[in-house]
């Protein structure tokens, strides 16, 4: 006997109805839990105090501070990498092996595992250039690992600048550089800018990669030698010891916040570009 | 003067050239070091013996791997199981049913769940579904189950935005054609958007699961990182990614190489499933 | 990026201030004590910064080796290769057998800790518990506290691979105090009220029981150095092996070099 096809069709659309909404409520859980067992620990005193008794009192300052230089520094070594790396392979070369095999190196850095950086950064950084357990060590490995998706982002949004305004620029005798700077890459800010921002919050959100390089000290880092946590280490470290389910829930909900108004702003930026254009 | 912005350019395009070079030197430079470290032993010990072992006691002289392979591909198997049918699902739901407004809504929240940092992911774990495993259903809770449950829901970003695009990919004419020949929605949806965004939503399923092979912070907070391979989906596991997590900072000579020797099986491991990935994405536009 | 790379490898560490800074790496055992002690010495010597990483035993006395850390802390006995390092012997510490605090078991022979990691004895039941699989967990290999733990309790029979293993001594307790059936080894210094200890063979583990040699699973925590100390590491360390120190080792439940 064959059941009406309308009526599966409407059996199947509520199905996924309910699907997406259970999806959606599995984020909304995991963001309510960290926030109603975090936000009752969280104060000004939290942010800004130094661990006392490996964490289980006191703030996670140090590691706050960790996490911002970590997150700078690896920003500022990227982008013009990143951004230079996709200004050639857009307007400088034509499709050929060779930016094939570019970009080949780049989907490839893209899919190797944070473990495996972690791996990497921690025998070569730390043990065989001597760095030790350092911001430096740290640095130098997130800059590559956020290093695809920078050079992916900026291709793309400098690929989307309309082809008249170079043309109109060169049409004023600009040279090509004159333009690249002066049209192109304003005219791609936005885009480049998401790609940044969500480096960031993978840079924010990073463990493997970091505790093996950057390691593991309660110490606020003052130098690039210096070792120092970053908020998703400290919490790392926090709940895998049970050092304190409370400070541990705090730690969680700065980290969410902190990548979430990351994200929030990375949109917003992506749509006054939009909105630019359309 | 003309001359001057000529060098000007050549000199720019230059430094960008050598920026461009240096991804491919990171590259390089990782893939050396990894291979480099990780091969003396496959050498020295037999590469064979290394991933048909099932002996792991690096201090003793024992490397073998192979119960750690089973592990990773069995936990992200797990995690597909748990996370295709859910993600597919949304997918369709994003493409097909949702509206503007719920498109808007949909779309931030995934990006958000894919920005939860993966420690987060582990602790949840830990202290919600690990319990809950051991209570209701044997075992210490740190288990194939757990890892997959947790896997499962950290792949799910990937698996909706590249079934997504592949679906919304799917000509409109497909879609109209076959409304108009009488076929309900998900009878359209059926028999004609999913098999021509077949292998789309199948490289969005191999993507996830390279996302899951490669996961180590969230794994060894959940896995419970025994060396055997799991009797049953409530006994642990140590995938290779754990492996090298647990031991990497303890260490040295050849119990270190060991676990480059693990990062390389991990590398070729990953790489493939990329190739596979990739290649079926390729298919479908010469289609 | 190369640039910075080279100048900092040249860089002779922290140079121009005023603050000396001894950097200490190695076992994740004695890592919270010295942890303790370096902020008690900072409070008093306030130009002093202390450094204190983790990493293991192994990868502390290595990092000696290679010069980049001025003391290596370590859990056990150095080997014959690392022979040739200093050890400064700061204490000494206990492994004790920690279960969930609701386990009805509270004593075990030192032959049923040795099946049970051995994967003979499966079950809580053989052990006048309840009929349910003991989820015994172990330090992973490379850890100080393992290598005492296999030397003194599993006398060379192996560890079996069907057990749970985790890094750290924290994460160990963490797993005993909430899996109603689990079982493990950490530090004695370690052991409150979240775990239980068990006796060994009648002996409860205490520092009593160290001291009058009765419970014999101890280890020494050592302090490795590679040649002398220079004179603020010096001073650092005097003060652990003084009254003073060693006081604030025996609050943290250790056993001290004096009575």
């Amino acid at each position: 006997m064959r059941i009406n096809p309308r009526i599966i069709n409407k059996i199947v659309e509520m199905g996924l109805n309910i699907q997406a909404f259970f999806t959606v409520g599995i984020l909304v859980v995991i963001v309510a839990i960290i926030f109603f067992k975090g936000f009752p620990y969280l104060n000004p005193e939290f942010i800004f105090a130094f661990p006392d008794d490996m964490g289980r009192h006191g703030g996670i300052f140090p590691s706050i501070v960790g996490t911002i230089q970590l997150a700078l520094l690896s920003i500022v070594f990227a982008t013009p990498l990143g951004v230079g790396t996709a200004i050639f392979l857009t307007e400088y070369t034509r499709e050929s092996t060779f930016t094939k095999l570019i970009r080949f190196g780049v989907e490839s850095l893209a899919g190797i595992p944070s473990i495996l950086y972690g791996l990497f950064g921690f025998i070569f950084f730390v043990i065989k250039l001597k760095m030790g357990w350092s911001l430096l060590a740290g640095v130098l490995t997130m800059t590559i690992m956020i290093l695809p998706t920078i050079i992916r982002t900026s291709e793309e949004a400098i690929r989307s600048v309309p082809r008249q305004l170079r043309i109109v620029s060169y049409s004023l005798s600009a040279t090509k550089w004159e333009t690249i700077k002066k049209v192109v890459i304003p005219a791609a800010a936005p885009g480049i800018l998401t790609g940044i921002m969500l480096s960031v919050g993978r840079a924010v959100g990073e463990t493997a990669a970091v505790i093996f390089t950057m390691g593991s000290s309660l110490r606020l880092p003052l130098s690039l030698m210096d070792s120092g946590r970053t908020m998703a280490v400290h919490f790392y470290i926090l709940a895998r010891e049970g050092i304190s389910m409370e400070k541990a829930y705090a730690t969680a909900l700065v980290l969410v916040l902190s990548i979430l108004s990351i994200n929030v702003l990375a949109y917003y930026v992506m749509h006054k570009a939009m909105s630019k254009y359309s | 003067m003309i001359e001057k912005s000529l060098l000007k350019e050549r000199f720019v395009k230059l430094v960008l050239l050598l920026f461009a070079l240096s991804s491919l030197l990171f590259l390089f430079l990782i893939f050396m070091f990894i291979f480099s470290e990780g091969s003396p032993l496959f050498l020295k010990v037999g590469l064979w013996k290394i991933i048909s072992g099932s002996k792991w006691a690096p201090t003793k002289g024992f490397f073998g791997i192979f119960p750690m392979i089973i592990s990773s591909f069995l936990v992200t198997f797990g995690a597909l199981i748990i996370g295709a049918p859910m993600g597919l699902s949304c997918a369709i739901y994003l493409s097909e049913y949702s509206g503007k407004r719920m498109k808007m809504f949909l779309k931030p929240a995934l990006e958000l769940l894919a920005g939860i940092p993966s420690v987060v992911y582990g602790f949840l774990g830990v202290v919600y579904i690990v319990p809950l495993v051991r209570n209701y259903l044997g075992g210490s809770g740190f288990s194939l189950l757990s890892t997959s449950i947790i896997l499962g829901v950290m792949i799910l970003p990937t698996i909706i935005s590249i079934s997504f695009d592949a679906l919304v990919s799917v000509p409109k004419t497909y879609r109209e054609g076959s409304l108009a020949m009488g076929a309900t929605k998900w009878q359209t949806i059926y028999k004609v958007i999913l098999p021509s965004a077949k292998s789309g939503i199948l490289a969005s399923f191999i993507l996830g699961m390279g996302r899951a092979i490669g996961e180590t912070m969230a794994v060894i907070m959940i896995a419970g990182n025994a060396l055997k391979i799991p009797g049953s989906i409530l006994d642990p596991l140590r995938t290779l990614t754990g492996n090298i997590a647990l031991e990497l900072s303890y260490a040295s000579g050849d119990h270190r190489l060991a676990l480059f020797s693990t990062g390389v099986v991990l590398m070729v491991i990953i790489m493939v499933l990329n190739y596979v990935a990739n290649f079926g994405i390729n298919r479908k536009i010469v289609k | 990026m190369l640039i910075l790379c080279a100048c900092n490898s040249g860089m002779p560490g922290k140079n121009g201030k005023a603050k000396h800074t001894i950097t200490i790496a190695g076992s994740t055992s004695v890592m919270p004590f010295t942890e303790k002690l370096a902020e008690h010495f900072m409070l008093d010597h306030s130009e002093f910064v202390i450094d204190v990483q983790g990493g293991g035993s192994t990868a502390g006395i290595q990092a000696v080796v290679n010069n980049t850390v001025n003391i290596g802390m370590s859990s056990r006995e150095l080997n014959d290769k690392e022979k040739t390092l200093n050890t400064i012997t700061i204490c000494h510490d206990g492994i004790a057998m920690i279960v969930h605090p609701q386990n009805s078991v509270r004593s075990l022979t030192l032959q049923q800790i040795r099946d049970i990691f051995n994967g003979r004895i499966k079950n809580w039941r053989e052990l006048g518990g309840v009929d349910r699989r003991i989820d015994a967990v172990t330090r992973e290999e490379g850890s100080g506290t393992r290598s005492a733990f296999e030397e003194l309790v599993m006398k060379g029979k192996a560890i079996d691979d069907s057990i749970m293993v985790q890094d750290s001594n924290g994460s160990v307790k963490e797993v005993v105090a909430t899996d109603p059936y689990a079982v493990g080894y950490i530090s004695l210094g370690l052991v409150d009220q979240k775990v239980r200890s068990v006796t060994i063979d009648e002996v409860v583990p205490s520092i009593k029981s160290i001291k009058n040699g009765r419970y014999k699973i101890v280890r020494p925590f050592l302090y490795v150095t590679n040649g002398e100390l220079d004179t603020y590491a010096k001073e650092f360390v005097n003060f652990i092996l003084s009254r003073d120190g060693q006081k604030i080792l025996i609050k943290e439940g250790l056993v001290s070099l004096y009575d």
